[in-house]
């Protein structure tokens, strides 16, 4: 019981922050077609550029300063790198996004080093939220998802009930068409890149005293957000919002869960080998497979739905 | 199976070469092709005309599988091709151009017309011929390069080709295949007098004794080349017949003008 | 968008009889083979024939990748898997062959390796190749990630953390052909390395291979001159598979150990940088990525730390200013060969090389003391930096270097359009008399 309701509040805490990184990404897809490899990057440099603030000027002012300033460098990203490569093709465009992805992971190990930084969680939000049975809920993930759901609210205000957001809601379909209508597409399309590059950027900022701040945290979440974009449907919002609630729930879910293949082959009446170079799968533990679970998500929506849950295009 | 030069039927004799049985078409909601039926006698040179919009294209991609029709059944030459794949299709012997060209860019001429043959003559996915030493490819895909008129022009990227060249080019690859039944969309679109006289001239030659569907605006084209006309309004067959009878029916004339002709008082 | 396809059909005219005309076609081959049978003789140390075995592995898994994207218009990022795989079932193969349960000679496991890829390429490609672009794309760092991560779970064939290690010694020898040491193993890299390069370029030139290009030029059309795009994108994807397995039968014959690194995600785009680099729009480019990716692999990594970065930069610089790669740089300049006039731009390129060499230096300097204030060994204040002992915590080197930076940038802003001037000249058609 007490396991369930932790996982579901850990599961919730850890979608909204996949929310947040993919809500970004689906953007920038949908509107320029482009699948941003360097996302996950822009996530790592927000945790590395507010570790360091926060070393100086606090945890707040990391908050605060972080993201508008990866934000921008996104932009820059855009207005120089993505546009120039554009006309190359969609192909060039990924691999561009591969290489700036490469880039900044080694730029933060050559700026920063290679050991983790010790990013901690401020001293103002360091106590126990409530406490059922024998498990606490700290007070720093009841923050996270106050600013998760924040941003989802924001993002569903700017885009529905706002000008700007209307125009980006039709150049995420009709690009050519918005252009047409005098709109400065290119602007937009840099605008917003930048705004996804600060979102990932404010995810990096909260969940670095959580998951970590090492340079392999681009990597280790990189490959989890596209899963969820993929599965939600490329470009779409709606999608990706469902999509990283339901990998987060079963992940975090799949980690707490110490049932073995084994026992599920045995429950569904099947007898398992104990010999051969597939014999180690029968003792793992749904807890250790909980890492590949995406992925296998992933191929099998990919197979037999390649729009996604809610999308509407392929590329 | 292998599609030789041999010509079709003899026009009159026997199953048409395609046949349309109230098809229908839908996008989402919208009805775009409205119940309709027609046969194309084989080895007759047919043209679909129409206003812009009526659903010429839409035909064409029925036709060919590229689109799967709402209701209805589409026959080629007595065989039901409905639901079947673009590439099943033309292995039984239909292919088509394209009205927005859909060449091979990367790939020389040479190399474009050489694809269109390979199927047909029988190489399927083998990886243990050399192309290059395959004289009946080679010899085919010359032949038409020549038919063309794109010798001069053999190696040279597909992409980088003049507009009226790619638009020959793409006639060439849908007859490269030795298709019995083809059909064109649009073919002398874009191009100047001068131009499209020459395509008329080629069509003419390439398609002797073969199926051939046009889709055309030019009038002097269609009515220069064309056996039977059909006229497509809206996604429906309002009228099929000579050329001459075409010109002088009231409800095409409606069509393209948009008022109803004067009939003559009755009294 | 990028370069063409160089159209090597010859023409149906009058082809050179006999042993002439057969050198006259097949010149280049022969002399590859002249030369990489010597080198070893040339180059003797240790280090270079150990380096000269990884490009022989490179080239090969390079070229297999090229077979997808370049041939055929798909991005992988989960090639590695078809590498690796390979790899792991040659080296189970090894240890089978040591223990007696079976009888194979060493230079025979690249095939088992290439058997191996293939067997997966089958299989995973059959889902994998049902779309294309984007779709295919994302389902290979599906495949990826999720082979990369089970080899912690399944650790009988992956061998866990440590990997699956191998003796080639225990193997039996084939007409008294042993492959014990490095030099002797370089042999049979270069003999496999060969026959896979001659069978890719071969099946670029059946046609499977043509229509491999046609499909990624315009599936849709493909179709309609008879062929299944997802049946030709997966005979490209088998055969990609096979030749990756191949390599990863070479890797395990060379390293004698498979480890979960293998069919990471890094390998995948390692292999993605070399075909990149090298130019994906040529047969050979692959090939030139390849060299020159394990060249600065191997070479670099003694000299810096940070090669890595200077990697991602290079890759960078590809990508945007030069998406054709290294192949596409020289074949640019065909042109000019022709009209017998390269020799005017040695002049100009030098004197554009030495800037962006200047620019280079400059640009390393303060890159290297950067990266020894922020991660170098406690204690230490100088480095070693072109041969020079330089104090880092001091304020003139910085000066120095960043000054011999802005020079050189400066100067190859006024050469390089001296430089691309001269080759515009050079490249003019000739004039006809």
């Amino acid at each position: 019981m007490e396991l369930a309701l932790f996982s579901i509040l850990n599961g919730v805490v850890y979608g909204m922050l996949l929310f947040m990184l993919s809500s970004g990404l689906t953007l920038i897809f949908g509107m320029m077609g482009v699948l941003n490899f360097a996302h996950a990057g822009f996530y790592m440099l927000g945790a590395y550029l507010a570790y360091t603030l926060s070393v100086h000027l606090g945890f707040w002012t990391g908050l605060l300063v972080a993201p508008p300033l990866v934000g921008l460098l996104g932009a820059l990203v855009e207005r120089h790198g993505l546009r120039r490569v554009h006309r190359f093709g969609h192909v060039a465009e990924l691999i561009f996004t591969f290489g700036v992805a490469i880039l900044i992971e080694e730029l933060v190990q050559f700026i920063w080093g290679r050991p983790a930084k010790s990013y901690t969680v401020p001293a103002l939000l360091d106590f126990p939220l409530f406490r059922v049975f024998q498990t606490t809920f700290p007070a720093y993930k009841a923050f996270m998802l106050l600013i998760s759901v924040g941003i989802f609210v924001f993002l569903f205000y700017v885009l529905a009930r706002t000008r700007a957001g209307l125009i980006i809601q039709a150049s995420l379909t009709h690009p050519g068409m918005v252009a047409m209508l005098g709109h400065n597409v290119p602007r937009v399309f840099m605008v917003v890149f930048g705004i996804g590059s600060a979102l990932a950027a404010l995810a990096g900022v909260i969940a670095g005293p959580v998951l970590g701040t090492f340079p392999g945290m681009a990597q280790v979440l990189g490959s989890i957000v596209f899963v969820v974009v993929v599965i939600g449907g490329l470009g779409s919002l709606t999608g990706a919002f469902f999509a990283s609630l339901l990998i987060g729930i079963v992940q975090t879910f799949a980690v707490a869960l110490d049932y073995s293949l084994g026992d599920l082959a045995g429950g569904l009446g099947l007898t398992v080998g104990r010999t051969g170079l597939l014999s180690d799968l029968w003792p793992i533990t749904i807890a250790r497979v909980a890492p590949i679970l995406p992925y296998l998500l992933l191929i099998l929506i990919l197979i037999a739905r390649p729009t996604g849950l809610f999308g509407t295009r392929e590329t | 199976m292998t599609t030789t030069f041999a010509p079709a039927a003899r026009p009159g004799q026997g199953t048409p070469a395609i046949e349309l049985i109230d098809v229908h078409k839908s996008f989402g909601r919208t009805p775009i092709i409205r119940g309709v039926s027609f046969a194309i006698e084989a080895g007759t040179r047919q043209a679909l005309i129409g206003p812009n919009g009526a659903g010429k294209s839409t035909i064409f991609n029925l036709i060919t599988g590229k689109y799967p029709v709402s209701r209805g059944r589409i026959r080629l030459k007595g065989e039901d091709v409905t639901g079947l794949r673009p590439y099943e299709i033309n292995r039984r012997g239909l292919s088509r151009s394209f009205q927005v060209t859909n060449i091979f860019p990367r790939l020389s001429v040479f190399e474009n017309l050489r694809c269109a043959v390979l199927w047909s003559l029988g190489y399927r996915y083998s990886f243990w011929h050399f192309v290059d030493g395959q004289p009946d490819v080679q010899a085919r895909a010359e032949t038409v390069l020549e038919q063309i008129n794109l010798t001069a022009r053999r190696d040279v990227p597909a992409g980088v080709l003049s507009y009226a060249e790619q638009r020959a080019l793409e006639i060439g690859i849908a007859i490269a295949g030795g298709a019995d039944v083809i059909l064109l969309d649009e073919p002398t679109s874009g191009m100047s007098r001068g131009e499209a006289e020459h395509v008329v001239q080629l069509i003419r030659e390439v398609t002797a004794g073969r199926t051939l569907v046009m889709v055309e605006h030019d009038m002097s084209v269609v009515f220069d080349l064309a056996d039977t006309i059909a006229v497509l309004v809206y996604g429906e067959i309002i009228a099929h017949d000579r050329p001459e009878r075409i010109r002088s029916n009231p409800a095409v004339q409606e069509a393209y003008l948009g008022v109803p002709v004067q009939r003559e008082p009755a009294c | 968008m990028s370069t063409p396809l160089p159209t090597a059909s010859p023409r149906l005219g009058i082809r050179e009889a006999g042993l002439a005309g057969w050198v006259q076609r097949h010149g280049m081959w022969l002399a590859a083979a002249v030369v990489l049978v010597a080198l070893p003789q040339i180059l003797k140390s240790p280090v270079a024939i150990s380096v000269m075995n990884q490009m022989g592995i490179a080239v090969v898994f390079a070229l297999s990748y090229n077979m997808l994207l370049g041939q055929g218009g798909m991005l992988s990022f989960g090639h590695a898997v078809y590498f690796g795989l390979g790899g792991f079932v040659a080296i189970h193969a090894l240890n089978l062959v040591a223990q007696g349960s079976l009888y194979l000679p060493v230079a025979l496991l690249p095939v088992v390796g290439a058997l191996g890829g293939l067997f997966f390429a089958a299989l995973f490609g059959s889902f994998s190749t049902i779309r294309a672009g984007t779709v295919f794309a994302m389902i290979s760092l599906g495949i990826g990630e999720l082979i990369h991560s089970s080899s912690l779970i399944l650790v009988k064939f992956f061998g866990g953390e440590e990997g699956i290690t191998g003796n080639r010694t225990k193997a039996p020898p084939l007409f008294s052909l042993s492959f014990t040491t490095d030099a002797q193993v370089y042999y049979l890299i270069v003999f496999w390395a060969f026959v896979a390069t001659a069978l890719m370029y071969a099946f670029s030139r059946t046609p499977m291979g043509r229509i491999a290009n046609a499909v990624r030029d315009n599936p849709e059309r493909a179709e309609f001159v008879g062929y299944s795009q997802r049946w030709a994108r997966y005979v490209s994807f088998c055969a990609a598979g096979l030749f990756a397995g191949l390599a990863g039968g070479l890797f395990a014959v060379n390293y004698e150990i498979l480890t979960v690194e293998n069919v990471s995600l890094t390998a995948s785009g390692s292999v993605l940088l070399m075909a990149y680099i090298g130019g994906i729009g040529f047969f050979f480019g692959p090939i030139l990525g390849a060299i020159v990716f394990t060249f600065l692999q191997s070479m670099l990594s003694d000299f810096t730390g940070i090669w890595l970065l200077y990697l991602g930069i290079l890759f960078l610089a590809t990508v945007m200013f030069a998406p054709a790669g290294l192949a596409g740089i020289l074949v640019m300049h065909r042109p000019a060969w022709r009209a017998r006039r390269l020799h005017r731009l040695v002049a100009p390129y030098v004197l554009a090389a030495g800037c962006a060499l200047v620019a280079a230096v400059g640009v390393v300097g303060l890159l290297e003391m950067v990266q020894f204030v922020v991660s170098g060994p406690a204690g230490r204040v100088t480095k070693r930096l072109f041969w020079i002992t330089v104090p880092v915590y001091t304020v003139w080197p910085w000066v120095v270097f960043a000054t011999v930076a802005l020079a050189g940038a400066w100067a190859l802003w006024r050469a390089a359009p001296i430089a691309a001037a001269a080759f515009n000249d050079a490249s003019r058609p000739a004039t006809r008399p």
